[in-house]
């Protein structure tokens, strides 16, 4: 796809296989298999993977292969307070 | 999360062990125009099908590695989750095919501006295909060109 002249990014589960396999653009996620935008019936934390995913493409920044955590703000929130 | 502890040992070993394939050189396209004028794609590797399709098919050893095409438009209360895999939880897609499959996130987040807009139709694989290459060289060469005629500008590609 990118040869072609479309931007790509992955959301991925697993570290190993991002490292190994070396997409474009890759937002890592913290979730188990089976759960790759977060929670089910919550559109908000799905919204929040998908516009981080998103914004790898409009990162002027990154260079290939860009590998990403995606930080939730509960995260960020729980390592706020400590 | 986001290692193999997740995993039974015997996939633990698998997937350890795989020879992944490696991207080398890394393609790049650099996005041309703000987001919200791009048209985005979706790719998803959950097996996700609509009601009038049939379901990934869980006897081919090296997995199905067909294509679902599904419209934007789809009513996410119509789809269904097929894969084959019983190394994950298939609880949440099912309750939320959302959660892989995002229809409605993607509508809002268009309707909001984020992106410019959606491709007509978002495009459904299978993972846990075990050998890939039938992916690369044949499933995947069967939907770039569809995204070329579609002028999409940027894809987003999920797994499960």
């Amino acid at each position: 796809m990118e040869q072609q002249g479309i931007s790509t990014v992955v959301v991925q589960l697993l570290r190993l296989v991002t490292e190994k396999v070396r997409p474009p653009r890759a937002l890592f996620v913290p979730f188990r298999h089976g759960y790759p935008l977060d929670s089910p019936n919550d559109p908000e934390k799905q919204r929040a993977v998908i516009a981080a995913a998103l914004d790898l493409l409009a990162n002027p920044d990154l260079k290939p292969p860009a590998i990403v955590d995606f930080i939730s703000e509960d995260r960020a929130q729980r390592s706020d307070d400590r | 999360m986001g290692d193999l502890s997740e995993f039974p040992i015997k996939y633990r070993l698998y997937l350890k062990t795989y020879r992944w394939r490696r991207i080398d050189p890394v393609p790049w396209t650099p996005l041309k125009k703000p987001l919200k004028e791009c048209r985005l794609a979706m790719i998803s590797s959950a097996a996700i099908v609509s009601a009038d399709q049939d379901p990934f098919d869980n006897f081919i050893r090296i997995g199905d590695t067909g294509i679902r095409e599904i419209p934007r438009d789809v009513d996410i209360t119509t789809l269904r989750e097929t894969h084959r895999s019983n190394a994950f939880d298939h609880t949440g897609i099912r309750q939320d095919p959302n959660l892989a499959f995002p229809v409605d996130r993607l509508r809002e987040m268009a309707e909001d501006g984020f992106v410019g807009s959606l491709n007509h139709r978002y495009f459904s694989i299978m993972g846990s295909v075990t050998a890939p290459d039938q992916l690369i060289q044949n499933t995947i060469p069967q939907v770039v060109p569809k995204l070329i005629d579609d002028q999409v500008d940027i894809a987003l590609l999920i797994p499960v």
